[in-house]
Order: structure tokens, then C-alpha cells, then sequence
């Protein structure tokens, strides 16, 4: 059964919070109790409604909002790893390249390079508009890049 | 001006929950309120802006089958309507003042190239965003 609309606007509150404190530590029990729903019910019905489960959700904050950082501020990486809730350096840097291809250090060069044309979108939209798009698990597109590298050539069968 | 927008509609869970919300907290005034039937046509404006009229309509007959609002129901809760702008001369004087009347904010203002903005929802679940433009200097 779908989730009544009151449902979704309680799941809603929980998403919110987490765009608010990406930095944070969500636990199921916090979230759930922001939506008023059991712990249990809260991340089956948080995945029905958004389409992710929301530990993933709370980590394509956390790396939009390490991209934002390191597009916009000189911060060193490591200051922008804890700030954006991290508590290791390394696993930032792995799951961040897994996630969007690039290194942190790459992904702060690219930025640099491009141009500007966007000041015509508020930049609160922009963020999200550049929110990086986890259908599947990391360690599900970690698997996939390196299936991707090891499978043979395919030849077309005339 | 002789042409333009007049009126853009959002859509909420319900009219009487979000013309308090808009007029009691946020201070728009009510700018039509008619019923015809189970239709009622509700619209507010902003006290600055009286050409543009806000309508605040609920998904249901005989505008919509019931699977319809159903559907639409849902993507208001979860907030997948379209983002909402509202332009404010003190973002944060605003929040302080609307906080403190109860709405639910999303984002504290934050300052960023020059402007401040702020994050909001209504009852329904609609996002607006608040922002302050940077002030021009006078020469």
C-alpha cells in the first residue's frame, strides 16, 4: 500500500533535516523519530516514497555539499571531509571518487576551469540540480566500474 | 502594465490550512474566495505585489478523477512541487519574525556572493526559498 500523504509529508520532515545537518549522524531511530514512525516502518517507507534508502540519501548531501565546498571555498580537503561528516580522510576521498568519477582534488581543478554561466539560478537550486544521482549502492557501482574493466571486448556479430 | 501574469496556482493538501498559513503567518491577503460547488477558487496576493495572485488549489473533482488527487496528493507531501521564490529586503529579520509564528523552516539564512537565502515549507509541503539580493550601493 502506498504511503498516505500525511505519511509523506512526516518522511518529508526527515529528509529535510537531513539537507539542513548533512554533517550529522542520522541514525534510523533519530530519523524515525522525527516522522513520528517506527524505525522498522521509517526506512521501508522513506525508500518508497524518495527511492533511495536514506543513508544514501544523507551521503548524496554529504557529497554535493563537499563539491560546493570544494568548488567555492580554498578550505583544505581534510576540513571539508569533517565537515561534511566524515571522520576519515580516506574512506571521503574513495567514496567520493566512486561516487562522481573524480578525485576531490580533481573535482576542485574542474571546477575552477569551468566557466560561469549559471548566476541566473539561485544557487540553493543549483546544489541540488548538481546533487550526484546514487540509484544503486557504492559498493554495488564500485562492483559495476570494475566488471566494466575486466569484461572482454564484445565483438559485433555481423 | 496591461499584460502579464496574473495568477500562478500551487497546490495544497488544504485551502482552509493554507490560506491561514499564507495569510495568518506569511501576511498575504486574501484576493478571491469563491465556491461553486465542492470547486473553490482561492487566491492570495503579496501586500507589495497586487498584480500577481497566488492560488492555492486543491487537487479533487471536478478537476481531477480521484486517482489523479491521489497522485497529486502525494507529490505535494513529498515536496516534488516546483520551487517557489519569494524576495524579501531582510531575510533575516524575516526568519526571525516568521520562526517565531511557527513556520517550518528548512534552512537558516545563509550568505553566499553577496546574497542571503533562507528555506521554508508550507503545511502542504511546498518549498519556497527566501532570498535577500544583494542591496545596490548608491553612488
Amino acid at each position: 500500500m502506498n504511503p498516505s500523504p500525511e505519511l509523506l509529508r512526516r518522511l518529508l520532515r526527515a529528509k529535510d533535516r537531513m539537507d539542513a545537518h548533512p554533517d550529522q549522524d542520522w541514525p534510523v531511530e533519530r530519523l524515525a523519530e522525527v516522522s513520528a514512525v517506527s524505525p522498522a516502518h521509517f526506512a521501508r517507507a522513506f525508500k518508497q516514497a524518495f527511492g533511495l534508502p536514506p543513508h544514501r540519501y544523507l551521503l548524496t548531501r554529504r557529497i554535493e555539499r563537499a563539491a560546493a565546498l570544494l568548488r567555492d571555498t580554498d578550505a583544505a580537503i581534510i576540513d571539508i571531509a569533517l565537515q561534511t561528516g566524515w571522520t576519515s580522510i580516506g574512506t571521503f576521498g574513495r567514496i567520493f571518487r566512486d561516487i562522481t568519477g573524480d578525485s576531490p582534488g580533481e573535482c576542485r581543478r574542474r571546477a575552477r576551469e569551468a566557466t560561469d554561466a549559471r548566476s541566473a539560478i539561485p544557487e540553493c537550486l543549483v546544489r541540488s540540480a548538481e546533487r550526484p544521482d546514487l540509484k544503486t549502492a557504492v559498493l554495488e557501482k564500485r562492483r559495476q566500474a570494475e566488471a566494466a574493466k575486466l569484461a572482454p571486448p564484445t565483438t559485433e556479430v555481423s | 502594465m496591461s499584460q502579464g501574469i496574473e495568477v500562478i496556482g500551487v497546490y495544497v493538501r488544504d485551502q482552509d490550512e493554507a490560506v491561514a498559513f499564507y495569510v495568518d503567518k506569511l501576511g498575504f491577503r486574501v484576493q478571491a474566495d469563491v465556491r461553486n460547488g465542492d470547486y473553490r477558487w482561492l487566491t492570495v496576493q503579496h501586500p507589495e505585489q497586487p498584480t500577481v495572485q497566488l492560488g492555492l488549489f486543491k487537487p479533487g473533482p471536478p478537476v481531477h478523477d480521484a486517482a489523479t488527487a491521489a497522485a497529486l496528493d502525494s507529490l505535494i507531501a513529498k515536496g516534488a512541487m516546483p520551487p517557489l521564490v519569494l524576495k524579501v529586503s531582510d531575510c533575516q529579520a524575516t526568519y526571525d519574525a516568521l520562526s517565531a509564528k511557527g513556520v517550518e523552516f528548512i534552512q537558516a539564512p545563509i550568505r553566499r556572493y553577496g546574497q542571503v537565502d533562507a528555506g521554508f515549507r508550507d503545511p502542504s509541503g511546498n518549498g519556497w526559498k527566501m532570498i535577500e539580493r544583494p542591496h545596490k550601493e548608491t553612488p
